[in-house]
């Protein structure tokens, strides 16, 4: 199988599903001649257009709100923000219309939209306050939306290819650190990896690690180095928060009775709080330690500074740290 | 008052028009009475709009095109063939309303048959579904076109100004239609904007804007016609504002006396297109006394039928809260998960 990156996954994902169905767009700020400002989209107008690869105004509500009207009316937009910060002037188009349209009307319309969105940030990325957010836990809480964070490269393209097949809104996010620094097999040709299952990633009976997107890869980094001193975590790649595979994280929590759970995103009302509430209500008497947080602080945004970008972002080092103390509790 | 032949309606459009805006405004005052009796817990109304909607909705091809309307359009989605059943279903929230089966307020209409799109109570947001679903129609070379309104207070909506940005670039097939009653609940026009006319903004996007006389369902006919020729045509967007009268509260649970002088509504009542088109119908000939109550005791008969119909039909059951949430079912988890 080929090595791809990350962001390769994702531009073979949206050329495929675009060669293979000719309802699929793509609309969004620069993805046209610039292919993107992550050149996710590179080639893409050569190839399919300015009618299905569209360069529109700098207004990300119309973004949002214009897909919505193209999928009413029997297309599938992929929709790119260009960075997840700059999803919130369109966070009312998507969380009081694609998220509800469906219900709303009974079933009687539907959005099958897909949003994707550059997040996070952490050493190296300098996004600063402004383009380094995580914004998963805002939409996570939309009754109406799938909100997913592939880690790996053949999920990337796996579950784009079944977010873009999805007759519901998805929102689908793609860490920036992941882009071009997270390598691996991408089969060619036509997959996909369904929104929903989590994924065991690693196996150990000490503890469990539930973590998603950049953050899986500092959480498998972590378990490897714990493992040379006897430490054996299991690593849970929560893929989907929407929906959210309760099942998976209740037998993995049940597995090893000592949970760690960590995200980039701040830590106040984040993933981490409702997949700890999980692990209370599915495994409690199977628990030796409390479930433990290991999260971005509750400040706004990764800071700057490269000192700012170390102290906010965790990391294998302060994971494997966390974990040891939750062996040793 | 604009001429109709000019603008191609025959004697019987004009008075099928007057039928549809009786009924639409017949159906609203018994929305009122029903609301009064304590037997509907909310009314939004279209009275005082009828003329500008039945104008409107006279030039589109139903299920053809689409409709976006907003609260206020009763007229329009009667026009376009929303029943008398199915507006009093919507208004009593049964499980049977084509809109909503219950869950949104009344006025939020949704009949995917006839193209109507599902609103939001978030006013503005569907002018730019409308540039969405232009845009798509025109991928896929329809000459279809789309309806959209709003208020002149949801005009100044950011939504509305990108919305109309994307249909100046594209020369997408939208009718966008303000009907402005000068007031967004309580707030005059004069704090919305300091110009005279919601269409001067048009220019500034690139397509024309037109102002005509909201009272007057042959002007606002013969604008509207022109603009979805020109759309079908593929020339493009227009802007339509209608300068209509709001004659009752902005809703059931709204009371204008404290921002409204009684002068400025009586006033305004005499101006109630649904007397000045009745007039102006007898003088020309072409409604006479006799024909006017045959129509007052057909539509008396529609409204009460719908009412009855809709009174007896069943409220949705406690489960169907839960229902219809995703399109495609979640691979994991239930559709919606329950709070206990
Ligand atoms: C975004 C938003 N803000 C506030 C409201 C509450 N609201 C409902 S209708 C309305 C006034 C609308 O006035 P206008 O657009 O002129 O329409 P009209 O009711 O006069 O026909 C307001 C403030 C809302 N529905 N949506
Ligand atoms: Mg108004």
């Amino acid at each position: 199988m080929p090595e791809k990156t990350f962001i390769e996954a994702i531009h073979d994902a949206m050329d495929e599903e675009m060669a293979r169905d000719p309802s699929v767009v793509l609309l969004g700020e620069d993805v046209g001649l610039r292919g993107g400002v992550f050149r996710a989209s590179t080639g893409l107008i050569e190839k399919y257009g300015e009618r299905r690869v569209i360069d529109t105004p700098l207004a990300e509500s119309s973004i949002a709100g214009v897909a919505i009207g193209m999928a009413l009316n029997g297309l599938r937009p992929i929709a790119e923000m260009q960075f997840a910060d700059f999803s919130f002037p369109a966070f009312n188009q998507i969380q009081s219309e694609a998220a509800r349209f469906h219900y709303r009307s009974n079933g009687g319309w539907s959005v099958p939209l897909v949003v994707r969105m550059p997040y996070g940030g952490g050493p190296g990325v300098h996004g600063a306050l402004y383009h380094s957010q995580s914004v998963e836990a805002f939409y996570a809480h939309i009754p109406g939306l799938k909100v997913v964070l592939p880690g790996t490269p053949y999920d990337a393209k796996g579950m784009l290819k079944a977010a873009i097949r999805d007759d519901d809104p998805v929102i689908f996010l793609e860490h920036k650190r992941a882009y071009r620094s997270v390598r691996g097999e991408v089969p060619d040709g036509d997959y996909t990896v369904p929104l929903g299952p989590a994924e065991v990633r690693r196996e150990g009976r000490h503890v469990t690690i539930f973590a998603y997107g950049y953050m899986l890869h500092e959480s498998l980094r972590a378990a490897e180095e714990l493992a040379k001193s006897g430490v054996e975590c299991t690593v849970v790649d929560v893929r989907s928060l929407k929906p959210l595979d309760v099942k998976t994280i209740a037998e993995a929590a049940r597995l090893t009775g000592r949970v760690l759970v960590v995200h980039e995103d701040n830590r106040s009302f984040g993933a981490g709080a409702e997949i700890a509430a999980i692990v209370a209500e599915e495994a409690l008497m199977y628990l030796d330690a409390p479930v433990r947080r290991l999260t971005g602080p509750d400040v706004p945004g990764i800071g700057f500074n490269h000192v700012f970008e170390v102290e906010f972002t965790p990391d294998a080092a302060k994971i494997a740290r966390a974990a040891r103390e939750l062996a040793e509790f | 008052m604009a001429d109709w032949k000019e603008a191609g309606l025959t004697a019987e459009d004009l008075v099928g028009m007057y039928r549809a805006m009786l009924l639409a405004r017949r159906l609203d005052e018994r929305q009122w009475v029903l609301n009064r009796m304590g037997r509907a817990p909310f009314v939004i109304s279209c009275q005082g709009h009828e003329a500008a909607q039945v104008g409107c909705a006279w030039a589109l091809t139903p299920g053809k095109d689409f409709v976006l309307p907003y609260y206020r359009d009763l007229g329009v989605v009667l026009t376009v063939g929303m029943t008398p059943r199915e507006v009093m279903l919507d208004f009593l929230a049964r499980a049977e309303g084509p809109s909503s089966g219950g869950r949104q307020m009344p006025g939020h209409y949704s009949h995917p048959r006839l193209r109507i799109v599902s609103q939001s109570s978030t006013v503005a947001v569907q002018a730019l579904h409308a540039a969405g679903i232009a845009y798509a129609a025109r991928m896929r070379g329809e000459d279809s076109v789309c309806y959209v309104s709003f208020g002149e207070g949801a005009a100044q909506q950011g939504d509305v100004h990108e919305a109309f940005n994307w249909a100046g670039i594209y020369r997408l097939p939208v009718i966008f239609v303000c009907e402005n009653n000068k007031y967004a609940i309580s707030v005059s026009h004069t704090k919305q904007m300091a110009v005279e006319n919601v269409a001067d903004r048009a220019a500034g996007y690139g397509f024309p804007g037109v102002v005509v006389d909201g009272s007057d369902p042959v002007a606002v006919y013969r604008a509207m016609k022109e603009a979805v020729e020109r759309a079908r045509k593929g020339e493009g967007a227009t802007l339509i504002e209608a300068k209509v009268e709001r004659l009752v509260p902005h809703s059931s649970d709204d009371d204008d006396r404290t921002y409204r002088s009684r002068e400025e509504v009586e006033e305004a009542k005499k101006r109630d297109p649904l007397l000045t088109f009745a007039e102006r119908l007898k003088k020309e000939g072409l409604l006479d006394d006799a024909r006017r109550e045959e129509l007052e005791a057909e539509v008396k008969r529609a409204v009460d039928d719908a009412t009855e119909y809709a009174e007896k039909a069943a409220d949705p059951r406690p489960q169907d809260l839960y229902t219809r949430l995703y399109a495609t079912a979640p691979a994991v988890g239930g559709e919606a998960a329950p709070g206990a």
